[in-house]
C-alpha cells in the first residue's frame, strides 16, 4: 500500500557512484531489526562511515540540508544486487520518493513501484546534468503528470513511464486488492493449465 | 505467426491479464521461501486476513540465517531462530510443503528447487531472493522478487511484471584447462558490465553451454544478476531433461513422458529477434578472479590488477576506491597474493560437481597454514553425497571445515563471517563492500581455484597449481 504520488519538489541528494548495491544501502543484519527506524539509522552505512565508525562530512548523505531531500541523483547500476525490499525502506525514512539514474537494479524498480518511489532512468549526460544542479543545491522538482524533470532555470527533462504504472503511483492504493478483484480471470486460467500441464500441479505430494 | 525467442514464449504462456504498455498479470506455477524473507510474508499475509491461494505451489525450506556449525540445530543462531521458527508454524498451519532440517532435504533454496524436481522447463519460478534467476538452467521463467511481491503471489499466485527485453548471449568454443562456467559467467560480467542485463532477459546459447552439465548451467544462471539481468535461462535439451527424471518432486512416468514432449518444444525460433546478442569465444577465457569490489571488477587470473590511471574519469575513482577497500595495487600482477580465508560455498557453488572439482585440486594436499577454508555443501543431499563418495574426509583430511547446509559466508547473516580486513577467495556471487562481514575483502572465483588458493595460501592460477 503506498501513498499517491504527483509532484516531488525540493534537493537532490548527489551520489554519483556506480552499482551502489543493496547490501550497501542496508546491511543485512538490519533486515532482521524490529521496525523501520533502524533503517534511517543504518542506511548507507557504507557510504556515509568511515572506518572508526564516525560520519564522513564529505558524503552528500551526512549533510544536514539534505536530511530530508526528496530526490536522489544516483550513479549506473544503482539498487543492483539483493532483492531486500528494506533498501527502498530505507530510502523511504529518510523522505526519498524519487531516485534518478542512468540504469537500476529491475528487482529494485519493482521494489520502487510497490512503495510510491519513483525510479526515472534517464541518459547518462542527463543524469550528469541533474548531478550538478543537485551538487550545486538548486531544487529540481519531478511531475509525474507531466512525466517531466524541472529545473531553477526551466529546463526540462522528460522521462518515460507506462501508463499503467504511472497510474499506480498516481493512485497509491493497493496491488493485492487490485488483482483479488480479478479473480475470475486467475481461476479460469488455472482450470485451464490444470489440463494442460498436469505435472505443474502434481509436486506436492 | 512472428518468429518468437524463447523468453516470448514463456510469457505468453503465463499471461492471465495483459495490463498494457508491455505490463501482464503473470500465472507463477512455484513460489519458494526461506525464512528471512518467507517467513515474515507468511506473517504479513496472516496479519491481514488474506488466504494462501494455492498452498501446493508452494515450498519452503530455511538457508539464509541458520548456523552451518556442525551439530547445529534451527534455533543454533539465536537471532534466525524466530523466523525459522515462524517458517515452521506458518508452514504447517497454511500446508506449505517445508523441508526443515530433520526433514533430509533441507538446503538453500536454489540449490533443492531444481535437484529435487521443483523446478521444471517452462514453469514460472519465483523466490524473495534475487539468484532466483538460477532456476533459468532448467528452461524456467525465474526471477527474484521484494517482499511486497512475496505477498502478492501468496495472495493471489500471480504476479504484474513489466515484459524487458530480450538478450541472447552465445558462448562458443571449448573452454580451456582449469575453465569453468563460473569464469566464463564472470569474464563476461568483466566485459560487458554488472549492469550490462539490465531491462533485459537473457538467453544463454552457444555450443558452450550446449555441453555443459546441468550443474553447471546452475552456476552460469546464477549469476545473471550480476550481470544485472533479472532472468537468465537456457533452452531445455536432453542433457536437462534427462537430469529432471526420476527427481523427487519432477512428473513420474507417463507424466513424464508428456511433459517432456512440452518441453522439448521450448526453444527461441531460428529467426527470433533479439534486441541484443553478444557472442564470446569460450576458448579464450581464462580462469577468472574478482580484484574489487563489483562483479564487473573481474579479471584473468594470469592478468594485472588494472590502473585508474587508464580510465575515464567516472570509473577511475570507482576503481580507486575499490582498490583502497581491497589493499590492492594498480599493476601488479593479482596471482601472488597473500590470503587468510577460503569459502567453498553458495548458491553459485556448493553442489557435488563443484565440490568434486575443488577436491580434485586439493587432492592429498593440506592447506595453507594460517589460513582458515569452509566448504558448506549445497544442501543436506549434497553433504551426503559428498560423505558417501569421500570428499568430505578429503576437505577434512586438507584441514578444511566440513560444515552443515545454508548460505553461511555468502551473505555472512548468521553470525559466520570473515573478519574485518582479511582476504577472502570465496565461490560465492557477491563481492560487495561488508558483503562476507564488515571489513572483508572477497575475490570471487570458482571451486578449483578456490581450493588451489588454500593450498597456496595465496590467488594462483589453478592451471599452475598441481
Ligand atoms: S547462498 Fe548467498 S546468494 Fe545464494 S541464496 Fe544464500 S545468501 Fe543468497
Amino acid at each position: 500500500m503506498s501513498a499517491p504520488f504527483t509532484t516531488v519538489a525540493g534537493l537532490a541528494i548527489p551520489l554519483p557512484v556506480a552499482n551502489v548495491d543493496t547490501d550497501t544501502i542496508i546491511r543485512i543484519e538490519h533486515l532482521l531489526d524490529n521496525g523501520r527506524a533502524a533503517l534511517r539509522e543504518h542506511g548507507f552505512a557504507a557510504l556515509r562511515l568511515r572506518a572508526d565508525g564516525s560520519e564522513d562530512p564529505a558524503c552528500a548523505l551526512n549533510q544536514a540540508d539534505l536530511a530530508h531531500a526528496p530526490i536522489l541523483v544516483a550513479g549506473r547500476n544503482f539498487g543492483c544486487g539483493s532483492s531486500r525490499e528494506h533498501a527502498v525502506w530505507a530510502l523511504e525514512v529518510r523522505g526519498i520518493r524519487v531516485v534518478i539514474a542512468a540504469s537500476f537494479g529491475d528487482i529494485f524498480v519493482n521494489n520502487c513501484y510497490q512503495n510510491g518511489v519513483l525510479p526515472v532512468t534517464l541518459e547518462a549526460p542527463q543524469v550528469d546534468a541533474l548531478l550538478e544542479e543537485a551538487q550545486a543545491r538548486r531544487p529540481l522538482t519531478v511531475s509525474l503528470l507531466e512525466q517531466r524533470i524541472t529545473t531553477t532555470d526551466q529546463r526540462h527533462f522528460a522521462f518515460s513511464i507506462g501508463p499503467w504504472q504511472r497510474q499506480r503511483l498516481l493512485s497509491g492504493g493497493d496491488d493485492i486488492a487490485l488483482t483479488l478483484a480479478d479473480r475470475a480471470a486467475i481461476d479460469a486460467w488455472q482450470r485451464h493449465d490444470r489440463g494442460h500441464r498436469p505435472w505443474i500441479w502434481s509436486a506436492h505430494s | 505467426m512472428k518468429p518468437s525467442t524463447l523468453f516470448d514464449k514463456l510469457w505468453r504462456a503465463h499471461v492471465v491479464r495483459e495490463l498494457g504498455d508491455g505490463w501482464a498479470l503473470l500465472h507463477i506455477d512455484r513460489h519458494l521461501l526461506h525464512e528471512m524473507s518467507g517467513a515474515p510474508a507468511l506473517t504479513e499475509l496472516m496479519e491481514r486476513g488474506l488466504p494462501l491461494r494455492n498452498p501446493e505451489l508452494t515450498f519452503a525450506t530455511a538457508d539464509h540465517i541458520l548456523s552451518t556449525a556442525p551439530g547445529r540445530r534451527g534455533d543454533s543462531y539465536a537471532p534466525g531462530a524466530k523466523l525459522w521458527r515462524s517458517l515452521r508454524t506458518h508452514c504447517e498451519s497454511l500446508g506449505i510443503r517445508h523441508f526443515d532440517l530433520d526433514s533430509g532435504e533441507q538446503g538453500i533454496v536454489h540449490v533443492i528447487g531444481p535437484a529435487l524436481g521443483l523446478t521444471l522447463p517452462g514453469a514460472t519460478v519465483v523466490c524473495g531472493d534475487s539468484h532466483t534467476c538460477t532456476h533459468g538452467a532448467l528452461g524456467a521463467l525465474a526471477f527474484g522478487i521484494g517482499s511486497t511481491e512475496i505477498v502478492h503471489v501468496l495472495a493471489t499466485q500471480t504476479l504484474a511484471q513489466r515484459k524487458p527485453r530480450n538478450m541472447r548471449l552465445r558462448f562458443d568454443g571449448a573452454p580451456g584447462t582449469g575453465v569453468g562456467a563460473k569464469d566464463l559467467i564472470l569474464s563476461a560480467i568483466g566485459r560487458y558490465g554488472a549492469d550490462a542485463g539490465s531491462d533485459y532477459a537473457v538467453e544463454y546459447a552457444g555450443d558452450a553451454i550446449s555441453r555443459m552439465g546441468m550443474e553447471a548451467r546452475l552456476t552460469l544462471c546464477n549469476l545473471s544478476i550480476e550481470f544485472g539481468a533479472k532472468y537468465g535461462f537456457i533452452a531445455p535439451d536432453d542433457t536437462c531433461i534427462e537430469w529432471i527424471a526420476g527427481r523427487l518432486h519432477a512428473p513420474q512416468g507417463a507424466d513424464f513422458e508428456r511433459a517432456a514432449a512440452a518441453w522439448r518444444q521450448l526453444r527461441s525460433d531460428d529467426d527470433a529477434r533479439f534486441e541484443r546478442e553478444e557472442c564470446i569465444d569460450a576458448s579464450r577465457v581464462a580462469p577468472t578472479i574478482t580484484w574489487g569490489t563489483s562483479p564487473e571488477h573481474a579479471m584473468p587470473v594470469d592478468g594485472v590488477i588494472p590502473d585508474p590511471a587508464h580510465a575515464d574519469a567516472a570509473t577511475a575513482a570507482a576503481w580507486r576506491k575499490a582498490l583502497d577497500y581491497m589493499a590492492l595495487e594498480p599493476g601488479r600482477p593479482i596471482a601472488g597474493t597473500p590470503i587468510d580465508f577460503v569459502f567453498i560455498g553458495s548458491c553459485t557453488n556448493s553442489r557435488l560437481d563443484d565440490l568434486r572439482a575443488a577436491a580434485a585440486v586439493v587432492g592429498g594436499r593440506k592447506v595453507a597454514p594460517r589460513v582458515e577454508a569452509w566448504v558448506v555443501p549445497g544442501s543436506a543431499a549434497v553433504k551426503r553425497a559428498a560423505e558417501a563418495e569421500g570428499l568430505a574426509s578429503l576437505f577434512t583430511a586438507a584441514g578444511f571445515q566440513w560444515r552443515e547446509p545454508g548460505c553461511s559466508l555468502c551473505v555472512a547473516a548468521n553470525g559466520e563471517r570473515v573478519p574485518a580486513g582479511a582476504r577472502a577467495v570465496s565461490t560465492s556471487n557477491r563481492n560487495f563492500v561488508g558483503r562476507q562481514g564488515p571489513g572483508a575483502r572477497t575475490h570471487l572465483a570458482s571451486p578449483a581455484m578456490a581450493a588451489a588458493a588454500a593450498i597456496a595460501g595465496k590467488i594462483v592460477d589453478v592451471r599452475c597449481s598441481a
